[in-house]
């Protein structure tokens, strides 16, 4: 079986870029800090317009993540904007002690996370992230999923007043939010309904969860779809209602396995209300040379992967 | 925590009649201070248990020059925006900052008596969240540098002339990320911006030069575009010269050389003082070195 996606896709590092740079022409605090990545963290034209509030320091994350804290203490509001695997690889101690634990409200851009490097290979790629910041306390961790929660997320991080990870794509993605659904922060968004399964995505997965869901329905299986946005902190009380109201949990990102979205959701589920559970991600391997896309299909990151999962949970194996 | 109100009188009042003494005074009242911020140091030390007294009184001639004859800061309103900013990127030296902060009434002296006591805002490393007048956590080695850049950064976006200055370890330079940062101010001219290496040549295990050698240690700086200066870290007047010295655009280097274990004879330069807790025998004979 194949579902295609029919729908225009984006890079939300465009809406990313574009909210930035429209809320930095009213709001003087906001500065972007970059490793050299003007031109992948899409910052020509902020650079263009407002030349002296964007600190370019060169290859050095670790140097990047600094600076980020001193200026956050001092007042401005920077996007600290870097290729995610250097931003919180290379600098996670910053991240952690600069950052997190000086409550030093920085808004942490991983641009281009998961393997939307594809071919550039398993250095490239950042699929640890999630993992490795959920560990770090105070620090709230945001994922979205299309272009307009891009837009709002970046809206909010640019007054959270705390240390922000937003996970910025690159690769291509359809629009999932309805009209008139706006991102909030901390709570998933129901993009579908149903009663026999959820299925909680976050960023680049949601859309390939709510394409499992029209075709489970086809088969007679109902599947709630959470977009969780935000992965710290979750949003306790949909995880819980999940596992009450329906008979199984999916949880599917472009990550590791060990830390991320589906661990998270498994802590809540394991402890407060034990049902079936299937993690979709990367379990500990690195990847094989291919596109982002051969990738993606390549762990099972696809709708027909997670519809697998649904029906498995569904008990309809051969669906 | 609550600002010392007392303790910031006579913080006062000791700024005042610094500004007003000719150089002998200053010295005497600079070096005073310091030596009483070293009784209170290792008494705090061996209370706890715990400390880093080498190095505390390695950088406590630095500190005491810092925030008591050169920093714009007001303990009374800790985060004034326009202050001064102070990070201290040696953090394992903070019993050192800690007794200096309590010395300008950033917080009571009594305090002290907490410190590395469970829930104490006295951390073993400067926690910013907790203590008045910490600009941001340190600890793991490298982190103040980069930091303070973005902090100089700022006083320029704001066309504040408000300073910043960076107290390192010697062997703290051997972590890549201050060379990062090094390079970032030179590029910037960051004259805002001044380094004191606490230079006194001995890392937790070893001597710097024989574990990983920073010599030649000017030039280092000097080709990172950086103004170095040389001077003697435990003359108090040497240092306030340095910290006084016109600028020239460029960030200031200046390499403090200093003793670890200064003040305290059997300490001095004394690898096994990094993080040795005196007892209280040896408290009272440092005690009575350091009281004149």
């Amino acid at each position: 079986m194949t579902i295609a996606p029919a729908a225009p896709t984006f890079d939300c590092r465009v809406a990313f870029a574009e909210e930035l740079t429209a809320l930095a022409r009213t709001d003087e605090r906001i500065v972007a800090v970059c490793n050299d990545s003007v031109g992948s963290s899409n910052l020509v034209g902020f650079a263009a317009e407002f030349p002296d509030r964007l600190i370019n320091v060169g290859i050095a994350e670790q140097n990047m993540v600094g600076v980020g804290a001193g200026l956050a203490t001092s007042g401005y509001v920077p996007f600290v904007c870097a290729a995610a695997p250097f931003l919180t690889g290379r600098a996670l101690e910053q991240i952690k002690a600069d950052v997190a634990y000086s409550q030093a409200p920085v808004v942490l851009c991983g641009m281009s996370p998961g393997m939307a490097y594809g071919e550039l290979g398993a250095t490239h790629h950042s699929i640890e992230d999630l993992s490795w910041l959920r560990a770090v306390a105070d620090l709230d961790i945001v994922v979205p999923a299309d272009p307009e929660q891009t837009r709002q997320a970046v809206r909010w991080a640019a007054g959270a007043g705390r240390g922000v990870y937003l996970r910025v794509g690159r690769f291509k993605v359809p629009s999932v939010t309805p009209p008139g659904v706006a991102f909030e922060f901390g709570r998933a968004a129901r993009l579908a309904d149903g009663d026999d399964v959820t299925v909680i995505a976050a960023g680049s997965m949601v859309s390939r969860a709510l394409d499992a869901a029209g075709a489970a329905a086809a088969a007679g299986v109902s599947v709630r779809v959470l977009d969780m946005s935000t992965i710290a902190p979750l949003d306790l009380d949909a995880v819980r209602r999940a596992a009450r109201e329906t008979r199984g949990v999916v949880t599917v990102e472009e990550a590791t396995t060990t830390g991320g979205l589906g661990a998270a959701v498994a802590g809540v589920i394991a402890q407060e209300h034990p049902v079936p559970m299937r993690i979709l991600g990367i379990d500990r391997r690195f990847a094989p040379t291919g596109d982002t896309a051969f990738l993606l299909e390549h762990f099972g990151l696809t709708a027909e992967g997670i519809l697998d999962a649904v029906l498995g949970l569904a008990g309809r194996d051969d669906g | 925590m609550k600002t010392d109100p007392g303790a910031v009188d006579s913080w006062h009042r000791f700024r005042s009649e610094f500004a007003a003494a000719g150089p002998d005074r200053r010295a005497t009242m600079l070096s005073d201070r310091a030596d009483r911020s070293r009784r209170l140091d290792l008494r705090m030390v061996n209370r706890a248990g715990l400390g880093h007294v080498g190095g505390d009184m390695s950088v406590l001639d630095i500190l005491t020059t810092l925030y008591f004859a050169v920093l714009r800061v007001d303990p009374q309103d800790p985060r004034w925006p326009d202050r001064d900013r102070l990070v201290l990127s040696k953090g394992h030296t903070a019993g050192a900052l800690y007794v200096t902060l309590a010395g300008a009434g950033f917080f009571a002296e009594s305090e002290l008596d907490t410190f590395a006591q469970p829930h104490s805002a006295l951390n073993g490393h400067p926690n910013r969240a907790a203590v008045a007048g910490v600009e941001t956590n340190t600890g793991p080695l490298g982190h103040g540098l980069p930091v303070a850049v973005g902090m100089a950064v700022a006083a320029k976006l704001d066309g504040s002339p408000r300073r910043v200055f960076v107290v390192t370890g010697d062997g703290e330079l051997q972590e890549g990320s201050n060379w990062e940062a090094a390079m970032t101010a030179g590029h910037r001219n960051l004259d805002n911006l001044t380094v004191v290496v606490d230079r006194n040549r001995l890392q937790q295990g070893a001597r710097t030069e024989d574990t990983v050698g920073l010599d030649p240690l000017d030039a280092k700086w000097a080709a990172f575009g950086w103004r170095v200066v040389e001077v003697a870290g435990h003359d108090h007047l040497a240092l306030l010269a340095a910290f006084d010295a016109p600028r020239d655009g460029r960030p200031t280097c200046i390499i403090a050389d200093t003793i670890k274990g200064k003040g305290v004879s059997f300490m001095e330069d004394r690898v096994e003082w990094h993080h040795k807790v005196p007892t209280a025998e040896q408290v009272a004979a440092a005690t009575e070195e350091l009281t004149r």
